[in-house]
Formats: structure tokens, sequence, C-alpha cells
């Protein structure tokens, strides 16, 4: 009996400690962080060097003194009497005035305004006040998007996590070797021309291992080609050495995998 | 016990998870320019009184060898100055640092030998970076084949290289032409695909026209105007034997091989209508291929010999139309604006070269055979008859100039290009020349 319960206990201690060595990288993946944001942090004076700026404070005078206008406007009894200068005044028509009335006052007059202002002077008119507002709104639109597009992300998301080389290195990567290969012209367009080789790194990206991982094809019968685009894929393996690998992080990419793909160029 | 497993399995699935998974970069794109290439001289082995003929030999193989991958637009030859091992220890054991660092990423390297009349030439195919050795072969024959091994050679150099069939060792027939425009001389000739070796098939006596080779052997079927008759011959390049296939009154144009080489098609006036033929060589029967009341030329087979492509003016200009080998499911291919001409079929089966006229100039192209993706590869005053090579890589053509009212300033010149569009190439004849047919592969 004692000894089941400490094999028990053993078991489940082992099982909590390799839960907590192994886990770490699910856990990180739900920590949602809100995207950076880079705020630039200016002195605010009397004389802002935002350009635009002194354009929209006049568009703001003038429309403030446009709501002025429009207040002032608001109880001419003239204007009332060339309406109707007889008529005794009906419940409906005291009505239409009244809606003439808030015409005149509906702001929607002023948007209209603000709107001849051009695109790029409009994005100045924003309210420093709202930049928290505006910080929700677009965590919200990165929320949404990342959700969109999860299925096109999750290749990104792959590189960034599971191999760990970021765009760009990849990039830098890919760039090096389009240079470094090329592609024999005499291919058959129809067939399935994708070679994938394994490399094994050294630090400086020196190639210490190759190997073609579809390497059956290479004697199939009928698939002579396989060979010469395997070996263009190798050749330029060799020509690009050492590989434009990134500077640290040597765990994630000392094991590296090319697929070189003809399809694409030859099809064109 | 099973706890134990249990731990181990354990063990297994959450380290193995936790490592880092492979990287995967996927490569879509490369870059399409020559290869560099090496081509050391072929080294003289003997020391025997024929070694004057062998580094002649040696020297001339390497060169053709060099002009041949020059040629093709799709390797580029390092200068031979650069080379810093010498061909004899070369060809035993390359020190690769020395070619990687003239750039090269391919070596040729070789051997010449002359025992009892007999030239011997070995060489060897290396891949510079892989530092190994990709091919190696050896050929005996007569002395005076020397050319043609060197042709041999680079076939086996560009199938390596590219995974394509070569086309250097193929021959071009064509009609050879001299003497003002008005009174022109053309006989038939043949010479190698580089523009070497012309002989010449016939007199001159009567007129010549559109020679094509047989796909399947060293058969040659043209035409030719005997007493203001149109005939097609047939003539075996092989043994000079020539036959009379049959005589055709009216217009008779192009005959042209089926794939398998037993039959021939051709366009030809019957009863006042120009259509397509075939006749069979064997029971020399003639069959009706089209019956239409608008003109019908230029036949050319699919190379399964399934379809056949055309010109007709049905549509009231001249466009190029496929048909199934009967006849039946005629179809307009080209809608574009201009005339269309001379259709071919590419060995390959995947494209179609024709010539097409627009605004009075001319223009060599290529298009799929469902007359999509058009590509006009050259353009000039006047250029037509295309001719594919053997591996469907590369077209062949003749270019007329201008001349004056008294026909000076003429000249007809034989012309290739690849289908980039970009190789555009001359090939030196002794004489003018029109109307070039290439040859399948001669070692095949």
């Amino acid at each position: 009996m004692n000894k089941s319960i400490f094999l028990s206990v053993t078991f489940h201690i082992i099982i909590i400690s390799l839960t907590a060595i192994s886990f770490p990288y699910m856990i990180k993946k739900p920590i949602d962080l809100p995207p950076i944001i880079s705020i630039e942090l200016i002195q605010i004076s009397d004389f802002t060097n935002i350009p635009y700026a002194p354009k929209a404070k006049k568009i703001l005078e003038k429309i403030k003194k446009e709501k002025e206008r429009v207040v002032s406007e608001q109880a001419p009894p003239k204007m009332v009497k060339k309406e109707k200068p007889d008529a005794i005044p009906l419940p409906k028509d005291a009505k239409k005035k009244k809606k003439i009335k808030t015409k005149k006052q509906n702001p929607k007059k002023i948007k209209s305004e603000i709107k001849q202002v051009s695109e790029f002077e409009k994005k100045e008119l924003f309210d420093p006040d709202q930049i928290a507002a505006l910080i929700d709104k677009s965590k919200v639109e990165t929320a949404e998007t990342m959700r969109k597009s999860d299925k096109l992300t999750q290749s990104q998301d792959k590189n960034f996590i599971a191999s760990g080389l970021t765009l760009s290195e990849e990039d830098a990567l890919k760039a090096q070797i389009f240079g470094c290969w090329s592609i024999p012209l005499g291919l058959p367009y129809n067939e399935n021309l994708l070679v994938r080789i394994k490399l094994k790194l050294k630090t400086d990206g020196t190639v210490i291992k190759s190997e073609i991982l579809d390497h059956v094809r290479m004697n199939t019968p009928g698939q002579g080609f396989y060979k010469v685009l395997a070996e263009s894929a190798l050749r330029a393996i060799r020509l690009c050495q050492p590989l434009r690998v990134p500077t640290t992080g040597y765990d994630r990419w000392k094991d590296l995998q090319l697929n070189f793909d003809a399809n694409e160029m030859l099809k064109g | 016990m099973k706890n134990v497993l249990f731990l181990i399995f354990l063990f297994v699935v959450f380290f193995a998870k936790s490592s880092f998974a492979l990287i995967e970069i996927d490569i879509t794109r490369g870059n399409l320019n020559p290869l560099p290439v090496a081509v050391s001289p072929l080294y003289v082995e003997s020391k025997s009184s024929e070694v004057l003929k062998e580094l002649e030999a040696g020297s001339e193989i390497s060169k053709i060898i060099e002009t041949n991958l020059l040629r093709s637009g799709l390797f580029n030859p390092l200068e031979k100055d650069s080379f810093v091992q010498k061909p004899d220890i070369a060809h035993l054991k390359p020190r690769f640092e020395d070619w990687k660092l003239i750039k090269a990423q391919a070596l040729i390297t070789g051997k010449v030998k002359i025992t009892d009349d007999k030239l011997r030439v070995e060489f060897r195919l290396w891949d510079v970076l892989a530092a190994k050795e990709i091919m190696a072969l050896a050929f005996t024959t007569v002395p005076d084949n020397w050319r043609r091994v060197a042709h041999i050679i680079t076939d086996k150099i560009y199938e390596r290289l590219t995974g394509e069939e070569g086309y250097f060792d193929t021959r071009i027939i064509y009609v050879s032409e001299k003497g003002p425009k008005n009174r022109r001389i053309k006989k038939l000739a043949i010479m190698d695909q580089d523009g070497a070796n012309t002989k010449y098939l016939t007199l001159g006596n009567e007129l010549v026209l559109t020679p094509r080779f047989n796909p399947t052997n060293q058969m040659v079927t043209y035409m030719s105007y005997f007493r203001n008759l149109p005939r097609v011959y047939l003539l075996d390049i092989e043994t000079g034997v020539q036959e009379v296939v049959g005589e055709f009154p009216g217009m008779t144009f192009a005959p042209r091989f089926s794939p398998d080489g037993k039959k021939i098609i051709m366009s030809f006036a019957k009863d006042g209508n120009s259509d397509i033929f075939t006749m069979n060589l064997e029971t020399r029967v003639v069959e009706r291929i089209t019956e239409h009341p608008a003109i019908d030329t230029s036949p050319s087979y699919s190379p399964n010999g399934k379809y056949i492509c055309f010109n007709s003016d049905r549509s009231g200009y001249q466009q190029i139309y496929t048909m199934r080998s009967d006849g039946s499911n005629v179809k307009r291919i080209t809608f574009g604006q201009g005339i269309y001409g001379t259709p071919v079929w590419s060995p390959r089966g995947d494209l179609i070269a024709f010539t097409k006229m627009y605004k009075n100039r001319f223009y060599i192209g290529v298009m799929r055979i469902d007359g999509s993706g058009e590509r006009l590869l050259t353009e000039n005053y006047y250029q037509e008859a295309p001719s594919w090579s053997p591996n469907g890589r590369v077209l062949i053509f003749y270019r007329e100039t201008k001349s004056g009212s008294q026909g000076e300033g003429f000249s007809a010149t034989l012309w290739s290009i690849d289908l980039t569009g970009y190789n555009e190439r001359l090939i030196e004849t002794p004489t003018d020349g029109s109307d070039p047919s290439w040859s399948s592969l001669l070692s095949k």
C-alpha cells in the first residue's frame, strides 16, 4: 500500500516537473501582448513643428467662428416674419421653424466644411486626447486582422516561433541563394520540380553536410531530370556558402531545409 | 515496469516536442545566366609520328565543344588564358581550387589518341563545386569523324548539365542560292548544324524548294520543278538514292513527313482548290484530309501524329488552325492582328512556331498549341520558314534583305534563335541560303 502511494507520488512529481520543463513554450503562446505602437514624445509649445498644424488651427478657428455665427442667427425676428408674415403660427409651422433652427445649428453643416480640407490635413486634426482611444481601436483592428489572416500567419508564426528565423533573416538567405542557383533550362514543365535538401551548418554558415531528401528519385526511371535539378541545387548551395545566417541563435538554424522549386520560374 | 515504460514515453513525447522544429525555406527563384564552363584543351597522350595530327584534333575538338556550348546561349565558356592547370594533369585529377578561382562551375577535360588509324577521344565532365567527376565517356572512330565526335561530346555535356537532349550532332538541309535575284540558281545543300561540312545535293538545273527531313532517318523530301511541273522527291542522304514520289499539277506546297516517317503530308490543288492531302510512302495512296473552298496549306503533324496544324484563309485572312489527323475537329487558334503562316509543331509537342506578317514586317514566333501565349521572338524586313531543333529549344529560319529595283543588295541568310528570343545567331553558309530544315540527332 505504502509502496503504491510512494510510486504514485513520485510519478506525479515527475509529471509536474516534466510539464514545468516542457510546457513554457506552450505557455508563451497564449500571452496576448498588445501590438507595439511607437509614439514620439514632443514638447508642446505655442509654436508647434507639426506640419499643417497652423493651417488646421486656422480651420478650427474658422469653424469656431462659423459656430458663433450660426448661434447669433438663431432668433432673428425678421427672418420669422419673412417666412410667414400674416399667418398665425400653427403648431405644424412652429415645428417647421424649430426644424429650420435646428438645421442651422446642426454640426453636420460644420463638418461638411471640415471635409473640404485635404486628407493629409485632416490627419493633423486629430484630437491628442483621443490617442488612447485610437490605440484601443488599433488593438481591435490588429486582433481582427490576425483572426482573419489566421491561415496566412500560421507559416509566419511557425517561422518566428518554431524555426526562429525572422522574415528579414529568411529573405537575406533567400536572396543569396537566388543569385547562386542557375536553373537548368531543359526541365520538363509538367513534372514535380521540387528538390528538398537538408543542411547541417556551422556557426559561420558553412555547410557541414547536405542531404537530398528525395534521393530515391535520383535513380527512378523517367526522372533523369531530377538528378540534374538536384545537382544544380547542390551547386547553388556550394557556390553560396558560407550562407547568410543570423549571427545568433545557432541552435535554431544549425539544421536547415531548403526547398528548391523550379516550377514557378520555368512555367513563368 | 509499466510505470517505467510510461515514464519513458512521456520523456520522449515532451522532450521531442520541446526541441526546435526544422527551418524550411522555399527557393522559388534562380538565375538564368549562362553556366560558366571551362573547356580544357584535350590532352595528347602518345609521342608517335601522328602526334601533330593528334595535337590538331585535340585542340580543334575542344574548340568545337566550346563554340557549341557558347552558341547554345546556356553556357559561358571561360577564357583559356585564365586556366592554371595543364590539360594532362587536369584530365587525371583536377585541382578544383584552381578552377573555382576562375569561377568555373563545370570543367571538361579530355584525351586524344590515334592508334591503327583509329581516333580515340576520351572526355570527363567535372562538377567543380562538388569536386567530383559527373561523366566520363570515350569514343573510337575514324580520324575524319573528329568533328562529329566533338558534337557528340557537346550533346552529352549539354544533356548532363541541362537535363535536356542536345542538338549538336545534327545536320541542316537548305536551299543554297546564288546569282541575281531574278536569275537565282538554287541547289539543295546540307551542312552540320554549325555551318561546317557543306555539301551540295543537286546541280542547280532545276528549281528546288522546301526540303524537309524525315524525323526517323536521314531521308529528305523536297519539291522540284521539272519542265515546269512540280514534283515531290525523296532523297536518301546516306546513299544518295533519289526517287520521285509523284507529280502534282497546279500549286503544290511544302511536303513534310509524318512523325513515324511513313507518310508525307502536303497541300496541292485538286479540282481548282488547294487542300491538304497525305500520301502513304509504302502504298503511294493519296488521302484527302481537308475539303474546303478556302486555300489550306503548310500542314505539320504533332509529334504524336494525332493532330495537324495548318494555315487557311477560310476566315478571310490567313490564320493557323489545328485538326485531328483525320481532318475532323478543325479549330482556329490564331486571332491576333496580322497574317499567320508556316506553322510547325515543336518536337516536344508543347508549342507551335509560326511566321507572322503585320504592318509589312515579318515575325518569327511561338505559341501554345491552343493559340494562347503568343510570343514573337524576332522581327525583320522579311523572314520565314521556322524549323525546330530536335530538342524543341532552338528555331532555324531564313531572312532576306531588301533589294533594289534590279535585285541589287539582295541576300538570304540562315539564322537561329532560341526560345528565350535573346540568343539570335547567324549561321554562316558559303552561299546565300533559304528554307532550312533541321534533322533529328544523327547518333540517336
